[in-house]
């Protein structure tokens, strides 16, 4: 048992942090906020460049497609040293992450080539067309419609929750090419032109006021067949080997505001006193401390697997469930702390910039972004431990004939 | 980096589990559970095959006469121990004792007992609380006296069969300090006490002027009683572990060949997502005990640390997973002749030994802050 790098990895790291240092940008250097405006795309685009140009980007890649056909393990170290930074990194997770496996599984010679440099690049945009407004942890009751016109396709509907739709050249879609088979089965994947004219881009705004997200509609939107990926009819199948590879893209810690509470905590006084001081504020901090712990440690022991040349399974599901809701109960627990100035959200006058009062109302994003807490729990209990799956009223039956979405009675 | 067991210590961890599973099945727990008062709640057979297998001295030092093997070895026994919940005294000798002898035995000390412990299958013992002064108390009213003990400590585990306890007490200069007592002699007197858990040996005993050989002298006490117990936490959280783990399969086996409304009961999502929330528990737990084992073996000082955060999420662990178990299995779960309650009782029992959350919580946040 040993926490230590091998010596090549040590090696690595060291190579990486030497880069790091001499090219990640100060912090005062960025623009504020997250990932929403058009600056900070502009930010990230720049970095994607910088570290492409480098030698630095998406590392488990073969060369040949833009990456440097390293292991896991290295683009661990990677995400764990640029942690350390202020850089705009992990900003096209989505497109990199989950479009690329798609387009290295299922694309063509020709179009691996020509793509995925230039995703790995930043100079394309990728987005992820799953989900619908009627088909969120159901999402294979999508209702998008594929139908073949020629040697093209033309597809129909309407997709929701899609980060950077706006600024994307690309988007991966799963469609319906056959409602009259059963749920599962009548799905096609392809890759959309998304600067076409039939594809309209809406922002979402939030319960906490920021636009992440899009709507996206499609309307006699152009897909040529070359473009599908995978079999007619097989787009479960490559929705499912997409997501696989997703849980390879780990590295990086899910939110849960620890460090900004224990930064809090320690510096906060109650009536003159420190906080730490007070019994209670004591053993809360305390629990959170341990769950915090149990959390790094898991990753270790998550790395370790991978280090061995092991795959992370739906074990990495549990990072992401238990972050959301400890980022949701440690914000509304700093709230509470600060007494009356918890409602204040005033940059200048709250503690920390706001970024409590900013957590609160982001935190219930995080328990349902990426899959809600109940559905990763039926990960957990289905794929991990084995249960059986609940009774499902539309196995077999033909999606055409199947309830979804809301329905007034 | 590689935060796992090795090949090796998985080999010890399978002979473990199969000897326990053959020699210490739940028969043999239950046997101790029925017992009457009248008994040592201590089951002779398990705990000579155990030493016979040279495990209390796995982690003692060769020149001790033990296996030298190390902590990571102690460790992987530790959850096995939990997951049979076998009745022996284990815990209490290799734990406590053992690391007593070690940290605060003068050098003669050691060379007299480690062996005995390591292979003889001396059973020995910790008497360091005082009813509610607990592990952590330093109020102590036992007092060494004109070469003798004169006090009372309770509880203390697995007293009834020690023939070798490790004291703390106060001498007539008010400091405190450990002692070394052999049990064999008539101003000794155990008393049995009914535990929560009855698979585990307690006692009241009581010291009347008795004889006891001083240890160490040059020690701080509060930092030596520190590390045994940061020590101990550790070997106790992976036996906590094991226990959870039980529980959690014992949770899944039931729920999936129990039917209702048509359908095995597991694939409710009520049941599901409780079953979930018991293995999020253990990874947590598990990832800290590893922290706690590592830090351990390599004699790292973030010891204090890593030890608070393996007995806090064990803690918590086993009680989610042994209280969810028993909710799992419906009415059977509540009844005697079910298993459920072993598991509930022992997690209280090992929730309890080393003294409350909130000191743990305590001493966490005062070492890392």
């Amino acid at each position: 048992m040993d926490f230590k790098d091998s010596p090549a990895q040590a090696e690595f790291r060291h190579k990486v942090r030497q880069w790091l240092q001499a090219n990640a940008p100060a912090d005062n250097t960025l623009s504020r906020g997250g990932m929403e405006s058009d600056e900070a795309m502009r930010e990230g685009r720049e970095w994607q460049a910088r570290i492409y140009d480098a030698g630095w980007a998406c590392l488990t890649w073969p060369k040949e497609y833009g990456g440097q056909g390293l292991t896991a393990i290295e683009q661990v170290i990677w995400s764990q040293e640029v942690a350390k930074f202020s850089t705009r990194d992990g900003f096209f997770a989505i497109g990199i992450g989950n479009c690329g496996p798609a387009i290295m599984l299922y694309g063509s010679d020709q179009q691996k080539q020509s793509l995925l440099p230039r995703m790995a690049r930043a100079d394309d945009i990728w987005c992820q067309l799953f989900s619908e407004p009627g088909a969120g942890s159901d999402v294979a009751g999508l209702k998008t419609r594929a139908d073949k016109d020629g040697d093209s396709w033309k597809i129909n509907g309407q997709k929701i929750w899609t980060s950077q739709a706006q600024y994307a050249d690309y988007g991966v879609i799963l469609t319906r090419t056959d409602p009259t088979l059963p749920k599962h089965k009548g799905l096609t994947m392809f890759f959309v032109d998304m600067k076409q004219p039939g594809v309209e881009v809406r922002p979402i705004k939030q319960a906490d006021g920021g636009q992440a997200f899009n709507e996206v509609f499609f309307n006699d939107a152009v897909v040529p067949d070359v473009q599908r990926l995978g079999e007619l009819n097989g787009g479960w199948g490559v929705a499912l080997a997409v997501l696989m590879n997703e849980r390879l893209a780990i590295g990086s810690v899910a939110p849960n505001g620890w460090p900004e509470y224990w930064d809090m905590i320690r510096k906060l006084e109650l009536d003159g006193k420190p906080a730490l001081e007070d019994s209670e504020v004591r053993r809360r901090t305390a629990d959170w401390y341990v769950k915090n712990a149990g959390l790094k440690n898991a990753q270790a022991r998550m790395l370790s697997a991978v280090a061995n040349g092991g795959v992370p399974g739906a074990e990495a599901s549990l990072g992401k469930l238990v972050g959301a809701s400890m980022c949701q109960d440690i914000s509304a627990y700093a709230l509470d702390l600060f007494a009356e100035m918890g409602v204040c959200a005033d940059e200048q006058m709250a503690l920390m910039q706001a970024q409590f009062q900013k957590a609160y109302l982001y935190a219930p994003g995080l328990r349902v972004a990426g899959g809600t807490d109940e559905v990763m729990r039926n990960i957990i209990a289905e794929q991990v431990l084995g249960l059986p799956a609940d009774v499902r009223v539309d196995k077999g039956v033909p999606f055409n004939e199947i309830k979804a979405g809301n329905i007034r009675q | 980096m590689n935060f796992e067991f090795s090949e090796e210590q998985k080999l010890v961890q399978q002979q473990a589990r199969q000897f326990l599973t053959e020699q210490s099945p739940l028969s043999v727990v239950r046997e101790v559970l029925e017992r009457d008062a009248s008994q040592v709640r201590i089951h002779e057979d398990v705990w000579q095959g155990i030493v016979k297998l040279g495990w209390p001295g796995v982690a003692i030092d060769e020149q001790y006469g033990g296996l030298g093997m190390g902590y990571l070895e102690l460790c992987v026994l530790a959850e096995e121990l939990g997951r049979s919940l076998a009745p022996t005294p284990f815990s209490s000798t290799v734990y406590l004792a053992a690391e007593a002898l070690l940290l605060a035995g003068t050098e003669a000390q050691k060379e007299r007992w480690l062996p005995a412990i390591a292979t003889g299958g001396l059973v020995a013992g910790l008497a360091f609380v005082e009813a509610t002064n607990g592990i952590a108390g330093q109020a102590l009213n036992m007092r060494w006296q004109d070469g003798g003990l004169q006090g009372r400590k309770t509880p203390v585990f697995d007293a009834e069969m020690a023939q070798l306890l490790v004291v703390s007490a106060i001498n007539e200069a008010g400091e405190p300090g450990f002692y070394l007592l052999e049990t064999d002699q008539p101003s000794v007197r155990c008393e049995s006490l009914t535990s929560i858990d009855p698979t585990r040996s307690i006692a009241a005993v009581e010291f009347s002027k008795a004889a006891a050989d001083p240890m160490r002298q040059d020690l701080d006490f509060a930092a030596t009683m520190g590390v045994i117990q940061d020590r101990a936490a550790v070997l106790f959280a992976f036996e906590q572990l094991g226990g959870a783990q039980a529980c959690l399969e014992m949770a899944t086996d039931y729920t999936r060949q129990r039917y209702a409304f048509g359908r095995p009961i597991a694939s409710f999502q009520a049941l599901k997502h409780k079953m979930a929330d018991m293995f999020v528990a253990i990874e947590l737990a598990r990832s800290n005990a590893y922290y706690g084992a590592w830090s351990l073996s390599t004699g790292s000082d973030d010891l204090t640390e890593a030890a608070c955060v393996a007995r806090l999420s064990a803690s918590d662990a086993y009680y989610q997973c042994s209280k969810e178990n028993m909710q799992a299995h419906g009415g059977m779960g509540y009844t005697w002749e079910l298993d459920c309650h072993l598991y509930y009782r022992r997690a209280q029992h090992l929730a309890s030994v080393l003294g409350r959350q909130a000191y743990w919580k305590d001493r966490l946040i005062a070492e890392v802050a």
